[in-house]
């Protein structure tokens, strides 16, 4: 069984090619290049090299966020679209799982984040592979939730950077980081994730955002002032 | 014989998610467009994140949708175009990526095609084009008067230096409290009316086929403004109607000088404000005593539509144009020839 893996959720580009047990070709880059301009190229190649036609393929992993919208929506297109058109099932993981799965074999809770601005991560707690929550969130109440669990935890991904000395204040000698090679997704891991779960129906597939649009909340908030005229 | 071309054309610049497939540039054989307008009618106009969002919850049903009442297979095709530009890049971004993925799956040659000479093309499906044409181009995002000497080649001689015609429209129709979109409103109370408010006309420099609506807005802003102030009721048909005759005198004024300086043998019409009733009636009225034929497509082909896109694609594919995996969304792309 042939198995295309997709993940365009942030910066980071993962592609992969498994054949049942073996990673044929893997590609993962960092590099700030548009999703819409690097992620098919990646996929025409990996798969030149695999020397696997489209047709080939049996089924399509793809991460399906959260992380940056717009990235999100290019992978999930692009999966759902040669899904679709190939007739083959689409499997969505969460993004966030996809970076823990790097830190699978950690004794301990593995925190996966993204950067989301204003002092907001997107956030993965995971113990024994099991989610614990996934949440769009200050980084100040991740910190909280995480120091109450009272475990060791590991942090995975490339926006780790950014929050290190904030969550190592709070964490203290509990906590560790990923090294680099760990720190992006990996399209390989994404499939075996994958291979766990039900498909999902290809044209309801959409992208994770785990958080409504500045306009839609303020078109809520709108709603509720008038409801309370 | 030659034989017959099919082509995918898919569009999602802006708030519609589009698929059809069209036959040697000229036949619609299927046409399939999801519209969203509903869900940002709440917001009183396009939210580019939400029309986003929208195109990928749709874009492979319409695809499929295209296909199914088309009643063919990803095989009989002979390429998939799609809006590369200009347009709400996220939005943009999707039919992109299903494009690309599409032909990449089914082995298909994809191109690239220019929004604009999508609304142009619209006119292909309706009668044959005959060159040299001037296309007249005015939607919510597009004023532009388009020269082109033959097929596939295209001379931007004039644009809009600020708002969009139909963009005028809309802020008007929100100085009258009429919903999104207000072009329609508009057009229907000032079809109505039994006077109108007399508004500047912008013609700028001497010779200039630019537009400008920016000062006619301000001065529609300004009315409503003052008569406020001195607690007077205004007469929204009189307003509309004031701002509609501005609007279309210079619209039908530059055209027509255009088509006699460059003794076009077609002038045609396109984008969502060719629907305008007033502009349709005066630019036929105009070019009827000039003696060159005009055409505006009708309603469903000059709003947003992938026929267009298909129609444009057909030729810029019969000219050997292609594009590869690695096509970006541009929102500011210009018009370019592709002969
Ligand atoms: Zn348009």
């Amino acid at each position: 069984m042939i198995w295309l893996g997709i993940d365009t959720s942030h910066t980071p580009l993962a592609v992969a090619v498994v054949e049942d047990d073996r990673v044929l070709a893997s590609y993962q880059s960092s590099l700030k290049i548009t999703h819409s301009i690097g992620a098919m190229p990646a996929i025409e190649e990996l798969l030149k090299k695999a020397d696997i036609k489209p047709s080939e393929i049996d089924a399509i992993a793809v991460a399906i966020g959260p992380g940056s919208y717009t990235g999100v929506r290019i992978g999930v297109t692009i999966g759902k679209t040669l899904a679709w058109t190939l007739k083959k099932p689409i499997f969505s993981v969460s993004s966030l799982q996809v970076l823990a799965s790097n830190a699978s074999y950690f004794p301990g809770i593995v925190c996966a984040i993204m950067d989301a601005r204003r002092g907001n991560v997107f956030a993965g707690i995971y113990t024994n592979g099991e989610a614990v929550k996934e949440a769009h969130m200050p980084l100040v109440e991740l910190l909280k939730t995480v120091d109450e669990m009272g475990q060791p935890v590991l942090f995975v991904g490339m926006d780790v950077g950014i929050h290190w000395e904030q969550i190592k204040e709070v964490l203290g000698d509990r906590v560790e980081r990923a090294n680099a090679a760990f720190s992006l997704p990996n399209a390989a891991v994404l499939v075996e994730l994958a291979k766990k779960l039900q498909p999902t129906e290809v044209h309801t597939t959409v992208p994770e955002y785990l958080r409504i649009t500045e306009a839609e909340a303020n078109w809520m908030k709108e709603q509720k002032k008038n409801d309370n005229k | 014989m030659i034989k017959d071309q099919y082509i995918l054309g898919i569009e999602t610049s802006c708030d519609e998610t589009a698929a059809s497939i069209v036959k040697n540039g000229q036949e619609i054989i299927s046409n399939v467009v999801a519209s969203q307008i509903e869900s940002h009618k709440r917001f009183g106009g396009v939210v580019p994140e939400i029309a986003s969002r929208h195109h990928v919850e749709q874009i492979t049903m319409v695809i499929e949708e295209a296909l199914k009442q088309a009643n063919m297979l990803p095989e009989d095709l002979d390429a998939v175009a799609v809006t590369e530009g200009p347009g709400l890049v996220g939005a943009l971004l999707i039919g992109i990526n299903a494009a690309k993925a599409f032909a990449f799956a089914n082995s298909l040659p994809l191109v690239g095609v220019h929004h604009i000479a999508g609304h142009i093309y619209a006119n292909a499906l309706v009668q044959p084009m005959e060159f040299p044409l001037l296309a007249l181009v005015v939607s919510g995002g597009h004023t532009e008067l388009v020269l082109m000497k033959e097929d596939g080649q295209f001379d931007l001689i004039g644009e809009t230096r600020d708002d969009a015609a139909g963009e005028a429209y809309d802020k008007v129709a929100r100085v009258l409290n009429l919903p999104y979109p207000g072009g329609p409103h508009i057009d229907r109370l000032a079809n109505e009316s039994d006077g109108a408010v007399p508004f500047p006309r912008a013609w700028l420099e001497e010779g200039s086929y630019d537009f400008s609506f920016s000062g006619l807005k301000s001065a529609v802003i300004n009315y409503q403004h003052n008569a406020e102030q001195r607690g007077e009721e205004i007469n929204p048909n009189h307003l509309a109607a004031g701002f509609q005759e501005s609007v279309i005198e210079v619209l039908t004024a530059k055209t027509l000088r255009a088509a006699r300086e460059f003794n076009v043998k077609q002038v045609i019409a396109a984008g969502g404000v060719a629907a305008n009733k007033g502009l349709r009636k005066s630019l036929e009225e105009t070019f009827v005593n000039e003696n060159i034929p005009f055409y505006v497509p009708p309603i469903s082909l000059c709003t947003d539509n992938a026929a267009m896109i298909a129609a444009a694609g057909n030729s810029k594919f019969s000219a050997g144009k292609t594009s590869d995996m690695s096509m970006n969304g541009r929102p500011g792309m210009e018009l370019n020839s592709w002969k």
